[in-house]
């Protein structure tokens, strides 16, 4: 599905199913680099469980046109535009990482547009130091692997993809190599200088954090403040899991979206 | 100084790779799931797997453990987004073109490829509508010159076979992504521990298993491998990746599986339909040899430069065709495309033809005269008589094969006794 937004296109993946404007909405916003296809299985689960889904390429990302957008705020003011564009008053926001950080600000700043709030791999702050920050601005292939090896982490290097037959190690890493030169350098500096504490103090709507026992990025003590800066958050953490449980164990992963979302669907 | 991202090395991915301890009962080895079907936890989680909402087994014909470790495994070392496994290295290869091309299409192709792949190329897809053009290996100008509207694939050995010709896959790369086309490559001779063909600007590997990756001549399999690299969507020339398939509720494989468009389509579509795939038995033999990759390909290497010295010279030796050889027309480019070594398989030419030929085959007592390589143990076989014979004379000779060559594929064996037994075997070729 295409929207055009601010006269640039913006690539939606809808899982498998047509828009349907009588159905509630649930809205996925990758991380840094990423793109949609981080949520192949998360969203066709929703698409087919009662939810329009909108799994979103941010600007100059996946297949969606336009320069990076270069702050967290100036994305969560984008998604609002998404959401008009495509006729949706409300939905629900699900993030990874930076895109974690984009939906808190969204759901803490335009408060009446979110009506829950799934955060993956989330924190208040997420510093990044100039060991990744320094390549990223070189576009230097090693910020991709270092990003690679340590959003995976260290079990995750042993594969056991669940989906059969897929090796995680190279699949993260080609969706960043199709990404331009530059991008991630700018979502980098985005994520690093983004502050949740406020937009996180002001969310109003049902909200759970997903944290990964061996994020070596968002860590689950960061992870466990995020949680105690939104008011009625709760949580789940997975033992072993990594940065990037969405696709360590998509599974579980789901089954913690789909307790937390399905019955505000109702 | 840089940070080191610390991936796993490919001697530890051989033995690890896709598998860790059985979390029930602890075992170390991959256990063989032999089973044909997995028990659902309940009605949804039924629905969502076959809807491809969730991950997991539903029947083997479509996926199973013990293989996904194989493919996992294989992928790691090729540095693939995913493998898939199947019955055979043909059943790869044919996978490979059904999941890129419909009746129309067109590959063009080496000529200098596996006797097998050639008829598949030049006898049997034709009556399904695909045409191949076969074209010079060492000339990367002839891939661009047979491109057509409709060609869908470049195919190539980078060390052909039988003839060794070493291709320059990196000029033919950027020949395929010039027009907007994959290269895939026939892995088989090189493995990943001689050559990584993605590295190179290859797209899509595939292997006959059968051989180095086995090594034991015990389980006939096959795999795909999709580098994950090819942008489908820019393409614009595989509908079977980039609109919606109605066999999958209107799955567009390329806009919710991205660099897994092709491998995700390859199972939800080859093996479910076509059904070609790898026993689990088979897959648990291959995995036996993978665990042992590197150490066996440094000795057949070894081995095989000790025998190709040996033989270089005989007097009832009249050619050696080894790109390591500097007499090789290839060897510059043998020495910066497979800088650690370019396989145990050579040809040599031996004196007096055919029928002295037939006489060295029955001589050997050590090498076994069959239809393989890349076995643990020494073989050797008389293309044109055998793996060839299908081809008439002009693609015999457009695939460089004599009636006077003699392919060996070099064991483990101590290399002195190989050494004995070809001693013997040239000496009774030579007799009148």
């Amino acid at each position: 599905m295409e929207l055009t937004v601010d006269g640039n296109s913006v690539f939606c993946a809808t899982g498998g199913k047509e828009f349907d404007a009588a159905l509630p909405t649930t809205v996925f916003v990758h991380g840094a680099s990423f793109d949609r296809t981080v949520w192949k299985l998360q969203a066709r689960y929703f698409a087919w469980h009662g939810s329009n889904v909108l799994a979103l390429d941010l600007p100059g990302h996946g297949n969606s046109a336009g320069a990076p957008l270069g702050s967290i705020e100036a994305m969560a003011d984008w998604l609002t535009r998404v959401l008009d564009a495509a006729g949706v008053e409300q939905a629900a926001l699900v993030g990874h990482s930076m895109g974690g950080q984009v939906a808190l600000d969204c759901a803490g700043r335009h408060g009446a547009r979110v009506r829950a709030l799934a955060l993956l791999g989330g924190a208040l702050t997420i510093p990044v130091n100039s060991a990744l920050l320094d390549p990223a601005k070189a576009d230097d292939h090693l910020a991709f692997d270092l990003l690679n090896v340590w959003g995976y982490g260290r079990r995750a290097q042993l594969g056991v993809h669940r989906m059969p037959g897929l090796w995680m190690m190279k699949g993260g890493l080609r969706i960043m190599e199709r990404a331009a030169k530059g991008v991630l350098h700018t979502d980098l500096l985005a994520t690093n200088a983004y502050d949740g504490s406020a937009a996180a103090a002001a969310v109003d709507c049902p909200a759970l954090v997903v944290m990964g026992e061996k994020d070596l990025m968002t860590p689950a003590k960061a992870g466990r403040a995020l949680v105690a800066a939104i008011p009625g958050a709760t949580s789940v953490i997975f033992a072993g899991l990594g940065h990037i449980m969405l696709e360590e164990d998509p599974d579980a992963t789901l089954d913690a979206l789909r307790d937390f979302l399905i019955p505000l669907q109702a | 100084m840089a940070a080191d991202p610390k991936y796993l090395r490919p001697d530890t991915l051989s033995l690890h790779a896709g598998q860790r301890p059985d979390p029930v009962f602890g075992a170390r080895a991959v256990p063989i799931y032999q089973t044909t079907s997995f028990v659902f936890e309940d009605t949804e989680h039924a629905a969502s797997l076959f809807n491809l909402e969730r991950a997991g087994h539903l029947y083997s014909r479509i996926s199973n453990p013990t293989v996904a470790v194989l493919e996992e495994r294989i992928s790691a070392l090729e540095g693939g987004v995913g493998a898939v496994c199947t019955a055979s290295g043909q059943a790869a290869l044919h996978l490979a073109v059904a999941t890129l091309m419909d009746a129309g299409s067109h590959i063009v192709s080496s000529a200098s490829i596996y006797g097998g792949s050639h008829n598949l190329f030049a006898h049997t897809l034709p009556r399904f509508g695909i045409e191949t053009s076969f074209v010079d290996a060492r000339d990367p100008d002839a891939y661009a010159a047979a491109i057509r509207p409709n060609t869908r694939l470049l195919f190539g050995e980078v060390v052909g076979n039988p003839g060794l010709e070493v291709m320059d896959m990196p000029r033919v790369a950027e020949v395929a992504h010039k027009n907007g086309l994959p290269l895939m490559i026939d892995n088989t001779f090189t493995t990943p521990y001689l050559f990584r063909p993605f590295e190179h600007g290859a797209d899509l590997i595939m292997h006959s298993a059968t051989k180095f990756l086995g090594g034991h001549g015990i389980a006939i399999g096959g795999v795909i491998v999709d580098g994950g690299n090819f942008d489908w969507e820019a393409s614009g020339k595989f509908p079977t990746l980039t609109e919606p398939y109605d066999g999958y509720h209107g799955l567009d494989f390329a806009e919710e599986f991205g660099p897994a468009a092709f491998i995700m389509r390859a199972r939800a579509e080859g093996l479910r339909d076509f059904g070609a795939c790898l026993s689990p038995g088979n897959a648990f033999y291959i995995l036996q040899g993978v665990e042992t990759l590197s150490m066996r390909i440094k000795r057949h290497g070894e081995n095989a430069r000790h025998i190709v010295a040996f033989l270089d010279g005989h007097e009832a030796v009249s050619w050696v065709s080894y790109p390591e050889l500097p007499s090789h027309p290839d060897h510059k480019l043998a020495a910066t495309l497979l800088p650690d070594g370019c396989g145990s398989i050579f040809t040599f030419g031996i004196k007096g033809g055919r029928e002295a030929g037939r006489k060295f085959i029955e001589a050997v007592e050590l090498f076994s005269h069959l239809a393989n390589v890349g076995d643990a143990k020494s073989l050797v076989i008389h293309p044109a008589s055998t793996t060839h014979q299908q081809m008439d004379a002009a693609a015999l000779e457009e695939a460089g094969v004599g009636e006077d060559m003699v392919r060996l594929s070099i064991g483990l064996e101590d290399v002195a006794d190989l050494t004995d037994d070809l001693t013997r075997a040239l000496k009774a070729s030579q007799r009148a």
